[in-house]
């Protein structure tokens, strides 16, 4: 057994947190009432859907009936863009995207590619961003979507979305703008009447919430298909009977996270500490900048080792961390991310993203800083490539 | 998703390192592919493997599978040693996942690129690099 279990891996998920699992009870026990009846179980229900709905808007500061939710990210981010494709097939079909999105993102994008869909994919800078100007020049008359997420899951790029937003306003007031902001949601502030854009996705389990609960944003006036057809529910727009405890659980943990972004401070302070004491490990490099990272994200590649063998080790001394190694991955391909980046296809291979959360302590970056650099020190002493 | 096996060859390799004035070295894989492994043998005048060490990048299973592979051919006459199969290597660690199993065919080409070694030295003809990659990782773009 290790000394001590240290949880790295927040950009996977989150511990859902007491304060959550405490807000949700009573809708996993006596509020069980669907939300659709008339009788009162049925109402106690509506009416803390209702207040949630109202507290996640003014959290991200849009109108109420603006927010719909889903049943994960990945369901916000498909609907974005199938519906809005769907919606908008007549007036155009290309989608302006990025090398970098999440695989939700990705793959909706290649799914509408194969029913005649144009998508551009526009590359990023060595850490991770597109610029406004790149988002602009790429617009066209038949751009009905630009998705541009809001931060990298893997190197914790932070993209100027209010300024992507505008600028493709100004070429093409029609294109619409939507922003995957799964990771950024609670970990940054964010403001959607200023951002500009037309859809912004979420996902509970990423700021404490547990998994299976996720929002999309739809500004009023868009015009979109349903994903999920079925009942009347979330205005007709989204079928299913609604998750009501999940749904309490979210707007609590939006509102800790959002009420908690001084912790921010606190975060990006142990992010950095890592980041400083990693890097100065010769042969490291960091992936994704220094400025205008996410506060909780860190990315680092070290020569001459690969990533799942690194992750198991970490794991034995009860770190809990995730790799962009193919060789961690079922596809067998290293992380996309980091080769839209430029890195290395063998640097890639030995990268390690650590994610931490409010939930971490400075301890457990000592920690980390004690195990860490011995056991990057064991693989390459059995490396063939390294004679250091 | 590891056997105790493979984690017990993992967390504590078997014959990890170098022989200085080896008689035979072979390695095979490559870096973008993810793995690459190095083999050293020691053989004496009556062709038995009197030593054997490896060097590895690569994944658990990599280094496992290399770590496993020197000790089944240690001790083994080189003919025996030529025998080793990838299967024994996987049978031996209580099996593989099956995106692991490239793990296990790299471990038997390093021995196989190691005796070959061994004979190229020694004058002696064979067919030994027939193999070569079997394109089991998509990373590289030669098998596309």
């Amino acid at each position: 057994m290790a000394e001590r279990l240290v949880y790295a891996d927040n950009a996977a998920t989150t511990s859902t947190s007491p304060a959550v699992l405490e807000a949700m009870m009573p809708y996993l026990t006596e509020v069980y009432g669907n939300p659709s009846s008339l009788h009162q179980k049925g109402r106690i229900a509506k009416a803390a859907i209702t207040e949630a709905r109202e507290k996640i808007a003014s959290l991200l500061n849009c109108k109420p009936n603006e927010i719909y939710f889903t049943a994960s990210g990945s369901e916000a981010d498909n609907w974005a863009i199938k519906g809005i494709a769907y919606a908008m097939k007549n007036r155009g079909r290309h989608i302006i995207s990025t090398k970098i999105e999440h695989h939700a993102v990705l793959h909706a994008l290649e799914s509408l590619e194969k029913e005649g869909f144009e998508v551009t994919y526009l590359d990023t800078d060595s850490e991770g961003r597109v610029t406004p100007e790149q988002v602009a020049a790429a617009v066209r008359i038949d751009t009905i979507l630009v998705e541009v997420m809001y931060a990298n899951n893997e190197i914790g790029t932070i993209e100027p979305i209010r300024e992507i937003a505008a600028a493709v306003k100004e070429k093409n007031p029609k294109t619409l703008v939507f922003t995957d902001a799964v990771q950024a949601v609670g970990a940054i502030p964010i403001n959607i009447a200023e951002l500009g854009v037309d859809m912004l996705s979420l996902s509970g389990h990423k700021i404490h919430a547990p998994k299976g609960i996720g929002a999309l944003y739809i500004r009023n006036g868009v015009r979109i298909n349903n994903l999920i057809d079925g009942g009347g529910q979330e205005r007709s727009r989204r079928g299913g009977t609604e998750n009501v405890p999940y749904i309490v659980g979210l707007a609590k943990a939006l509102e800790d996270a959002v009420g908690g972004l001084d912790e921010g401070k606190r975060v990006e302070a142990m992010r950095d500490r890592l980041i400083d004491a990693i890097t100065a490990i010769p042969h490291t490099r960091l992936n994704g900048p220094k400025e205008g990272r996410l506060p909780g994200n860190v990315n680092v590649s070290f020569e001459f080792i690969e990533g799942e063998s690194l992750l198991l080790l970490l794991d034995m001394a009860g770190i809990c961390a995730s790799t962009g190694s193919a060789c961690s991955s079922s596809s067998l391909e290293p992380s996309h991310v980091l080769l839209a980046i430029g890195v290395p296809v063998e640097q890639a291979h030995g990268s390690l993203r650590l994610s931490i959360s409010r939930d971490t302590t400075d301890a457990d970056i000592d920690y980390i800083l004690e195990k860490l650099p011995p056991i990057v020190e064991r693989l390459r002493a059995m490396s063939p490539l390294y004679n250091g | 998703m590891y056997s105790e096996k493979v984690m017990d060859h993992f967390a504590n390799p078997r014959n990890v390192g170098e022989i200085e004035n080896a008689d035979a070295v072979g390695e095979v894989g490559n870096a973008t592919c993810g793995d690459i492994m190095r083999m050293y043998l020691k053989i004496n005048e009556n062709e038995v493997i009197e030593d054997v060490k490896f060097k590895t990048f690569g994944c658990g299973a990599a280094i496992a599978t290399s770590s496993m592979a020197t000790e089944l051919i240690k001790g083994k006459t080189v003919e025996e040693a030529l025998k080793l199969t990838n299967k024994a290597v996987i049978e031996a660690l209580d099996g593989l996942p099956p995106q692991k199993i490239h793990c296990s065919v790299l471990a038997e080409e390093a021995v196989k690129e190691a005796i070959a070694n061994y004979y190229d030295k020694k004058g002696i003809a064979h067919d030994l690099r027939k193999g070569g990659c079997a394109g089991h990782c998509s990373s590289c773009t030669k098998h596309q």
